[in-house]
């Protein structure tokens, strides 16, 4: 709180050990004249660790990441990136430089964020030590008019009990329900209780705050020495851990190869479950992946089960089921009937009903021989869709295929596509549609392809990050210190003792609360309740109480 | 697992008849409002420097105009605002149930896809605003709460009803329990909030043109209104007290991320609709401390941050493809 709640005057809370919020006062920081490079930085160090250029920042961060949600982005979805790129070059080239592909990386975004956290350091570093001495400071002394402050009772007390009684009956009333408590004894004129409660309001807040700040290390550390691949494994097929065996691979900027730990899995089976029929017919009910692991180079293999959200876990690396398709087997035989391919061959899915495309390539035959076509998991053709398959299980599996010789391209140097058919210099023998059994004959003497079944594929993701724990720590502070700083009220009382002029003592309870619409009234009054009868009550706490 | 269809049909059965319940209340509520005598519209200013300029021994803490002190006479709108109430309660009974039996009819929590989000978030709304009823009277706000109840049971119902199934796979954890029914929560409440907060703009004019004499067309609603610090109050009370859970909310779903997709935070649109979402109710929160933006700015920011969470449930389940789609949309 940078100023006042409540309507309590400034004059009546004593100087700077009394205020309840370390955050900073609010002064309008105007740009120095003529006080040279150190004023200026001085100007700028405060300007940006005020609490309006906080709330700009989090703004900018806001809005910053809008795009990153709107247009598709390199870290989730390259390939609608590159579409974008093909469709509207021009726009998409100067996106592209601005770094919209890549929002959450792009340097603009960084500016912002470390500006936030540099403010945020700057900010809290210095509340939290002033925090640190207040907290071992006594409560304020009580002002001079306590009649003033928000909350003020008179009380009569039993005519037995002395003043200085009072005070200590005060003091102890307020110790059991843990308020800190400084005792200023009845001098014959006057004594007094000041009493503060409620500092886990700031701690919480500069908790949060710092907490921020080791979430923001947590990632940082995380993605310097973690790594991410993705390896894409037919059933009966495996996978040993090593970067080579990896289908794409993102490794941290300080990963060293040593801390990929050597396992190895094959994949037994893949077990897939779709409703049947209702309006939902199609969808997933179940994914599964029964696999059996070699944990380390020796260990005895054992059997495992990996699900959607059950990740097999090998010493910190996580395996991750994320996605699955099909493998047709698919043989190729030369005019002699000599096999020159055989093999289960990834499919990549198009749609929910997993109509996939693949590709076939034989280099070794004279001419080149290449296929391309499709897996139909439950075959069906019309003149709309063309083949297309109409529900995502093996119900009634179909291969399209089209066949084609003369050059693969392959010699030219260039990267190649495993999932595409560079057809230029290539022409067309024909298409055909298979069922499991079934072999082509091609025309032309160029030999036979045969369908011979189809295997499963899934998709795993293989991931450690050594900063979640950190980051989830973090976290779990960052709440706790919100749910402090905002739930907890920080309130002061105070209780004096004065003789009148007529010799008659007189008893004032008074009370004040800075935590936004909140009132100490209960307080106060158990408080006078315990000392004697209230006589007189004055509350001007503002509404909303 | 299979699917109870009849425990399915009674529960549709049961939401309909929450949704005529509610729309019974919203009547009562509105007719409540309108016969309500309502107040002058004092700047709150002017009634703050009132009070303490007597500063002498008398409570002064305000009561509401609605609920004030009654002679004997029932005050006007009273009556159809605690009709209101009771619909409201019965109504939400209702959907309790309903809920429920949806839940019991597939053995799962009852979110797994946006029919059911909207189902829940709108018991939600109505569950938020009865408990904020035990405390204060609010039969004032009943209207502005029902009436989004019943968009979000009405859009369930229709565009966006899906029958009861089985969920798929990526939903199948414990986490869509925790992660789900807090997000839910907060979104019942700041909508309540938004609602709060939308009224105390309204008052807060009201009593701002009142004061220099200017004519304002929704004087009208202001003068049935709470003074405006008691909205503004209110609405910020809410709010503080949904940032910790809709944090919690949003590292939950990390967590959760974590576990099916092997990364805690992977800037997936959804993702960053929360972390916008996040990052805008920090910004309301902070505003409020900041010299300059309190009241009217502040709530605007309140606003701008309600929009947020909606489009990230609406605009982003609908229009963008993430990883974060439901079976039937
Ligand atoms: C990463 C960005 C930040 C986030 C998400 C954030 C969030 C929050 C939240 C939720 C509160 C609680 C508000 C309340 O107690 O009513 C708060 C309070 C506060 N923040 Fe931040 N904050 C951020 C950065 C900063 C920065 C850069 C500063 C320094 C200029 C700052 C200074 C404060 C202060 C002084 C308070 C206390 C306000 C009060 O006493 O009511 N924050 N912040």
């Amino acid at each position: 709180m940078t100023e006042l709640r409540g309507t309590a005057p400034d004059d009546l809370l004593p100087e700077a050990p009394q205020r309840m919020s370390t955050a900073p006062t609010e002064v309008d920081a105007a740009a120095p004249m003529g006080i040279g490079v150190i004023g200026w930085l001085r100007w700028f160090w405060r300007t940006l660790t005020s609490m309006r250029t906080a709330l700009v920042l989090l703004f900018l961060l806001a809005i910053a990441s809008v795009p990153g949600s709107l247009l598709p982005q390199r870290g989730t979805d390259p390939g609608r990136v590159t579409l974008y790129l093909t469709n509207d070059p021009v726009k998409g080239r100067i996106l592209d430089r601005l770094g919209f592909f890549d929002v959450f990386a792009a340097p603009w975004f960084a500016a912002i964020y470390l500006l936030l956290f540099i403010s945020l350091a700057g900010c809290v570093l210095p509340r939290s030590r002033q925090h640190w001495r207040i907290l071992r400071s006594r409560p304020p002394a009580a002002p001079r008019n306590l009649v003033r402050l928000p909350e003020h009772r008179q009380i009569e007390t039993d005519p037995d009990v002395g003043p200085q009684q009072t005070l200590d009956d005060a003091a102890a009333f307020l110790r059991r329900s843990r308020w800190r408590v400084d005792t200023t004894s009845y001098d014959g004129a006057t004594g007094t209780v000041a009493a503060e409660k409620g500092y886990a309001r700031e701690t919480g807040n500069l908790l949060f705050h710092l907490s921020l700040l080791g979430l923001l290390a947590a990632i940082a550390f995380g993605s310097l020495f973690g790594f991410k691949g993705t390896v894409i494994v037919r059933e009966g097929s495996s996978f040993a851990d090593s970067r080579a065996q990896f289908d794409s691979f993102t490794p941290g900027k300080a990963y060293s190869d040593s801390s990929l730990p050597p396992f190895a899995f094959t994949l037994e089976k893949f077990i897939a479950d779709y409703q049947r029929g209702g309006q939902q017919n199609g969808a997933a009910r179940q994914f599964a992946a029964d696999v059996t692991v070699i944990r380390e180079p020796g260990a005895a293999p054992t059997a495992e089960h990996i699900e959607v959200n059950a990740p097999l876990d090998v010493n910190g690396v996580k395996v991750f089921l994320v996605g699955h398709g099909y493998a047709p087997t698919i043989t190729l035989r030369d005019a002699k009937g000599q096999i020159v391919f055989r093999d289960s061959v990834v499919f990549i899915p198009q749609d929910g009903n997993f109509t996939s495309t693949g590709v076939v390539k034989a280099p070794d035959t004279v001419p080149q021989l290449g296929i391309s076509g499709f897996f139909l998991p439950t075959s069906a053709v019309d003149t709309t869709l063309g083949p297309h398959s109409t529900f995502p299980a093996a119900d009634d599996p179909e291969v399209f295929l089209s066949a084609w010789t003369g050059d693969l391209g392959l010699g030219t140097g260039k990267a190649q596509s495993v999932y595409k058919l560079d057809t230029t210099r290539m022409t067309k023998l024909g298409i055909e549609r298979l069922t499991p059994g079934q072999s082509w004959k091609l025309p032309g003497g160029h030999g036979t392809v045969t369908l011979d079944g189809y295997r499963q594929w899934a998709s795993f993701t293989v991931a450690r990050d050594p900063g979640k724990e950190l980051a989830l720590l973090a976290a779990v502070l960052a709440i706790t210190g919100l749910a402090l700083s905002l739930l907890v009220r920080r309130r002061r009382v105070w209780v004096r003792v004065s003789s009148g002029a007529t010799g008659v003592t007189v008893v004032e309870v008074a009370g004040l609360t800075r935590s936004e619409h909140t009132s100490v009234a209960d307080e106060v009054d158990a408080l006078a309740a315990s000392l004697g009868t209230t006589v007189s009550t004055t509350s001007t706490a503002p509404p909303g109480g | 697992m299979s699917v109870n269809e009849a425990l399915a049909t009674y529960s549709n059965y049961l939401v309909y008849g929450a949704m005529a319940a509610y729309t019974i209340a919203m009547i009562a509520f509105a007719a409540s409002l309108a016969s309500m005598r309502g107040r002058d519209l004092v700047p709150a200013a002017a009634a703050a420097a009132e009070q303490s300029g007597g500063g002498v021994a008398v409570a002064t803490r305000v009561e509401v105009a609605v609920g004030g002190p009654d002679d004997g006479a029932i005050p006007p709108g009273r009556r159809s605002g605690n009709i209101g109430m009771s619909l409201t309660w019965m109504g939400t009974l209702l959907l309790g149930v309903g809920l429920l039996l949806r839940g019991l009819s597939v053995g799962r929590a009852p979110w797994g896809n946006m029919c059911e989000f909207s189902l829940t978030s709108a018991f939600a709304v109505a569950a938020a605003f009865l408990v904020i009823s035990l405390r204060r009277d609010v039969r004032w706000l009943g209207v502005f709460v029902v009436t989004p109840v019943l968009l979000a049971l009405g859009s369930a119902m229709t565009f966006l009803y899906t029958d009861a199934a089985q969920l798929v796979p990526a939903l199948k954890s414990y986490w869509l329990v925790i992660h789900v029914s807090a997000a839910v929560i907060c979104g019942g409440a700041f909508c309540i909030g938004a609602a709060v907060t939308v009224l105390f703009l309204v008052a807060d004019a009201g009593e701002r043109r009142a004061a220099i004499g200017k004519p304002y067309h929704l004087a009208w609603l202001a003068r049935r209104l709470p003074e405006s610090p008691r909205l503004d109050a209110m609405a910020y009370r809410i709010h503080a007290f949904m940032f910790p859970l809709w944090t919690f909310a949003i590292v939950a779903g990390a967590i959760w991320a974590e576990n099916a997709w092997g990364r805690y935070w992977g800037w997936d649109p959804k993702e960053t609709w929360a972390f916008i979402t996040w990052v805008a109710y920090a910004a309301y929160l902070h505003a409020r401390a900041t010299v300059g933006w309190k009241g009217r700015k502040a709530s605007v920011i309140a606003l701008i941050a309600f929009g947020c969470f909606l489009f990230n449930y609406f605009g982003i389940n609908i229009l963008v493809t993430g990883l974060h789609s439901y079976a039937g949309v």
